[in-house]
């Protein structure tokens, strides 16, 4: 019988934590069948967020180290300055990369690290209990923006691929989400190109993932996909943001 | 052959020839000719890596990821930059992770100013991050003294797999002193490379980590560090005397104060005081043991430091309430000449013979 599904070499055999309908499951997925595809279990370095993705190296099987919450980018320009071989890349929710982390993501896509960033967008603080993030919407109720996020006071949702596009050391930003299998394709696709940017040496490269938070969304696992559609991506309009040639 | 060159260089060079490849730092006085120099320097070495980093939060997180990938690694600031440093010395010491990072101290608290202090012993000797965990803090007195203290900070880094901080302060960064270096650059001798992070070829992926969920876990983590600064404690401890013999008070000063303090004994001891030092070099771990050996014959101990008293606290703790502690301190970047500290010396010293009799 041919074997048309199984589990990449590099996700470990472990039940994921994550909750039910949660996007980091399918995106761990995704890198590690990429790191599979290109192989690159050997090559690579992973460095974990503050976040519910800590654990990433309960599940993804390659070399990691923990970032202090924020610092995701700048331990990840350490590695690949020291292992300029090696594939470095760092994982990150949008409270990791886009509020605390902002300078050290800004400037290593400044200076054109040759790192790949996995930026994972579900618009609130997960981990913590579904505070307001960078990226909440405006209106959307979180447990600080009670009234829904009022931009007068909160300012407004960050667009981070957007941002780091002007920045002459960026080589390679596009947004996906995880929300329906054309988009989980389309993911996997970006999740290779960052990489193949990184291995050509063309400069940062980072995928926004737009990715589901039932939880802390109070939506269903369906519901939470269909606002990806008809909501948050109106925001965060999928697609390529900048692809320097490589 | 000799140098002269400012401290600040001095620990540059002394970095290069001890294996440092990398360096990240974030400019601040009085520590900015070690970037300066560095900046130059490490585009000689191979594989060296220079970077100005966008904030010291950055460079401290640079390092660990340096560090982590297998490099000899530094960074260094002055005191307000060093503050910002400690949420990544603490996952230094949790991840267990060498580095190298100085502290050419300035006057504070906040902006402060820019010249030279100890009001950071509190801070470099008591972990400064937060958690349960000790920096090796060496202070060294001499440019000289700096770029050997540079090279000991690293092996000491690998040997226990930790943070390790070089408390100098605005003088002695800048101040320039004939200086000599090893003729040869030294091979760094890495007895367990099992942590460095390499990419998983021929061996289980391996992962460097400092949150650990389970309390009993993280209490287990804890008395394995605990057990470590023990170790330390045992072994790293390094101090001087000078003309203790025959004293009658001991001045306990460290870094610059011991300088001054130095200058401010010998004008005394010509007058006929008999009077002695103990410089800690070690600032943690802390040379309790000179200190109690000596409150056997000697009753006055004389604490100097440029801050309001901060090693004053680990004097009194060695001393355990024996002998009798005189203190003298200077904050704000105020840095007393040997004359006027002989002068305070003098008196206490007087005072305190007089009660005796
Ligand atoms: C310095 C610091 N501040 C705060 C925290 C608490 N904290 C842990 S994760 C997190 C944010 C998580 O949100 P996000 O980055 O969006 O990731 P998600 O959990 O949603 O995947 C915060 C604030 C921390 N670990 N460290
Ligand atoms: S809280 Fe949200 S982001 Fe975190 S595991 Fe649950 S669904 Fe996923």
């Amino acid at each position: 019988m041919k074997k048309v599904y199984t589990r990449p070499k590099s996700l470990k055999d472990a039940p994921f934590h994550y909750c039910p309908g949660c996007g980091h499951s399918i995106i761990h997925r995704l890198i590690a069948e990429v790191i599979d595809e290109m192989e690159l279990q050997e090559k690579a370095i992973c460095v974990p967020p503050a976040g519910c993705a800590v654990l990433a190296y309960d599940y993804i099987d390659v070399d990691m180290v923990e970032a202090p919450h924020g610092r995701g980018a700048a331990v990840a320009t350490g590695i690949k300055r020291v292992r300029p071989e090696n594939l470095v890349f760092s994982y990150q929710g949008d409270g990791d990369l886009a509020a605390i982390g902002t300078a050290e993501t800004f400037h290593a896509a400044n200076r054109g690290e040759l790192i790949t960033i996995f930026f994972v967008n579900n618009a609130v603080y997960g981990m913590t209990g579904g505070q307001m993030a960078p990226t909440t919407l405006l209106g959307q109720k979180t447990t600080t923006s009670p009234a829904g996020r009022n931009a007068a006071r909160d300012g407004h949702p960050i667009k981070v691929c957007e941002v780091l596009a002007v920045l002459g050391g960026s080589a390679y930003l596009e947004r996906v989400a995880v929300n329906q299998p054309a988009a989980i394709k389309a993911a996997k696709k970006a999740i290779a190109r960052a990489f193949q940017h990184q291995l050509k040496k063309t400069g940062f490269s980072l995928v926004e993932i737009l990715s589901p938070c039932p939880t802390n969304w109070k939506m269903s696992p369906v519901e939470s996909c269909t606002w990806i559609d008809e909501v948050m991506s109106r925001e965060f309009p999928l697609g390529v943001i900048k692809d320097s040639k490589c | 052959m000799k140098r002269l060159m400012s401290g600040n260089s001095a620990i540059g060079e002394a970095a290069v020839l001890a294996g440092c490849t990398c360096y990240f730092g974030y400019p601040i006085t009085p520590q900015n000719e070690l970037p300066e120099y560095l900046a130059k320097r490490l585009a000689e070495v191979p594989g060296g890596v220079f970077i100005q980093a966008e904030s010291e939060l950055s460079a401290i997180n640079m390092v660990l990821g340096a560090s982590v990938a297998g490099a000899r690694a530094m960074t260094s600031s002055s005191s307000p930059g060093i503050s910002l440093k400690q949420e990544g010395i603490s996952f230094l010491a949790a991840q267990e992770l060498p580095a190298v990072i100085v502290n050419m101290m300035r006057g504070g608290p906040g902006m402060g100013n820019i010249s030279p202090a100890q009001s950071d012993y509190f801070q470099a000797t008591r972990g400064g991050g937060h958690g349960d965990y000790r920096t090796i803090v060496l202070a060294p007195a001499s440019v000289q003294e700096l770029a050997d203290m540079t090279a000991r900070a690293f092996d000491l880094a690998d040997t226990y797999r930790t943070p390790v901080m070089i408390l100098g302060d605005g003088m002695l960064g800048q101040m320039m002193e004939p200086v000599t270096f090893p003729s040869k650059k030294k091979e760094r001798q890495l007895a367990h490379a099992d942590y460095v992070l390499s990419g998983a070829a021929g061996r289980p992926s391996r992962r460097i980590r400092s949150l650990i969920l389970d309390p009993k876990e993280e209490e287990e983590h804890n008395w394995k560090l605990f057990r470590k600064y023990q170790r330390i404690e045992q072994l790293e401890v390094r101090h001087e005397t000078f003309l203790l013999d025959d004293a009658v008070m001991a001045v306990i000063a460290y870094g610059t104060a011991a300088r001054i303090a130095r200058g401010a004994i010998k004008r005394l001891r010509e007058e006929g005081l008999k009077i002695g030092m103990i410089r800690p070099i070690s600032l943690w771990p802390f040379p309790v043991k000179i200190i109690q050996q000596t409150a056997r014959h000697i009753h006055d101990f004389f604490v100097f430091e440029m801050s309001t008293g901060q090693m004053l606290e680990d004097v009194k703790l060695a001393l355990e309430g024996s002998g009798y502690i005189h203190f003298y301190g200077r904050p704000g970047g105020v840095v007393p000449t040997p004359v006027e500290l002989s002068r305070i010396i003098s008196r206490h010293y007087h005072q305190s013979q007089k009660r005796k009799k």
